[in-house]
């Protein structure tokens, strides 16, 4: 089976046909943004460094190491995802603002994502949690870094890639959610297991 | 040999454990993971165990952090009331985490509280965290080393129940955090469960239980049974490698307990990730080093 590629810059008809489960790989810019960038835009109005519309983001903090006899130049050590939820927040006001269509993160984002993700057409991928030298393989370059003063993991890292992936779909364009799907299978099992444990634990004199 | 040739050598041993430990998964966490993946039957699931394998084996040929979340560092320290550099561990185990953080290299994770300044080499307040038992007689020390990264971190829990509540409390409370924050934190898990009175002594003590090698049990008959039922139900949910589904959700339950006050059940919550970077070296009155987390390994 032949891979499925994304190539920046990305237009809302590469992602209409994907829907959640989907495997994909991407080629082109991924820019890192997490907590402190997505703070920085929304709650405190700073422009971002960087023109993210069309373009990937990362959930991510990386290892990044200064290259030998190349003041300023880096190359990543280990890049793997960080918890996509915690972005949850702002992400919403962050997709409109931004125009960026590929959210790369781990683990799943909540309704206020896959609203954005619906309304802006955009969609939210997860790569597996803690591969992060898997991940690092696929990145060609790292052309700049911007926001250095946030340290190293909240930095923005500006990187191309070369079919970076494996990448889960986890929200589509029509607001499809996985890891929500996911859960609500999980709560159900939860309920019956939970109550079944609890018959044998009585431990109390 | 001098105070100042036995720190030296100390030091070394530490940063080159301590970036050792971010590289390679201990023994027990390996087979376990194995053993996990053998059990899986959907594409999905086959996918991200084959994603994690290969990024540990890419982790050991480029000799680099498997995980780019390298933690805030984390020390259990058992040491011997006679073992020698007992004065200097504090001191010595701040200079191995900087070091460690350059030949890791390790990411760059001590933010100062209130001054929200990263210190750019993982050494801030109270950090690397140091936490001590004494070991009465002995002229050794067995230090554990804990990544603690924020992913894992993150489900981190705890809450004093009511007596009525009962042990029926304890199992909601630990299902409740890891079917919704736990599906995040890079499953299959290791869950630590602590019981005790108050909420510190819980908390600690969930952490303690992840240091246990995988596969261990509470000595206490009813304290291994809950522990095995609190997997098998939570295995039942089938959370898979990554939340995505698969026919397990964790690598173990451990539950580590102190006696707790009558009015009072605290039960805390920690979880280690799949890449569980929990190691373990004894070092002897010599000097000496003796890796047991992943055995025979030479520094």
């Amino acid at each position: 089976m032949s891979r499925k590629i994304l190539t920046t810059p990305i237009k809302n008809e590469d992602l209409d046909s994907l829907t959640i489960g989907d495997i994909i790989y991407l080629t082109g810019y991924l820019i890192t943004s997490r907590d402190d960038v997505h703070q920085r835009l929304i709650k405190q109005h700073k422009p971002l460094p960087v023109d993210l519309s069309g373009k990937a983001i990362f959930h991510a903090g990386p290892i990044m190491r200064e290259i030998e006899g190349q003041p300023g130049k880096h190359e990543v050590i280990s890049i793997g995802p960080t918890t996509s939820m915690r972005m949850e927040k702002y992400e919403q006001a962050f997709i409109a603002q931004t125009g960026v269509k590929l959210i790369v993160g781990k683990g799943g984002m909540g309704p206020n994502t896959a609203e954005a993700c619906r309304k802006y057409k955009a969609i939210h991928t997860v790569f597996p949690g803690g591969c992060a030298v898997l991940a690092a393989n696929c990145v060609e370059e790292v052309e700049s870094v911007e926001w250095l003063d946030l340290g190293m993991p909240e930095a923005m890292w500006v990187m191309r890639v070369r079919e970076f992936g494996p990448l889960i779909v986890s929200i589509d364009t029509k607001g499809n959610n996985l890891f929500e799907n996911n859960i609500k299978a999980f709560n159900q099992r939860k309920e019956v297991i939970v109550e079944d444990i609890c018959q044998h634990v009585d431990y109390l004199e | 040999m001098s105070v100042e040739a036995q720190r030296e050598t100390f030091i070394d041993i530490m940063a080159k454990f301590t970036a050792y430990t971010g590289k390679h998964l201990p023994d027990d966490v390996l087979s376990k993971l194995k053993e996990l993946q053998e059990k899986e039957i959907t594409p999905l699931a086959n996918i991200i165990y084959d994603a994690m394998f290969e990024d540990l084996r890419m982790a050991d040929e480029l000799d680099r952090p498997c995980c780019q979340d390298t933690g805030v560092i984390q020390y259990f320290v058992q040491v011997g009331t006679r073992f020698p550099l007992i004065d200097e561990i504090e001191d010595c185990l701040r200079e191995a985490v900087k070091r460690a953080t350059i030949i890791g290299p390790l990411r760059h994770n001590a933010v100062e509280v209130f001054d929200e300044k990263n210190t750019g080499n993982n050494v801030g307040k109270r950090i690397p965290w140091i936490d001590w038992e004494i070991v009465p007689h002995s002229d050794e020390a067995t230090i554990y080393v804990y990544m603690a990264g924020g992913g894992c971190s993150l489900p981190g829990t705890a809450k004093v129940l009511m007596p009525l509540e009962g042990y029926e409390g304890v199992v909601k409370f630990v299902f409740d955090q890891i079917t919704s924050y736990g599906i995040n934190a890079c499953p299959p898990l290791l869950v630590g469960i602590g019981i005790a009175g108050s909420v510190e002594v819980a908390a600690k003590l969930s952490k303690k239980a992840l240091l246990r090698p995988i596969g261990s049990h509470n000595p206490n008959p009813r304290g291994a049974e809950l522990e095995s039922r609190v997997e098998n139900g939570l295995n039942a949910i089938k959370i898979g490698p990554g939340g995505l589904t698969g026919e397990n959700s964790v690598m173990g339950v451990h539950i580590e307990e102190a006696a707790r006050h009558p009015a009072t059940i605290a039960v805390g919550l920690s979880t280690g990730c799949w890449a569980h970077r929990r190691s373990a070296i004894k070092i002897t009155a010599d000097l000496d080093y003796e890796i047991i987390s992943h055995k025979g390994v030479i520094l």
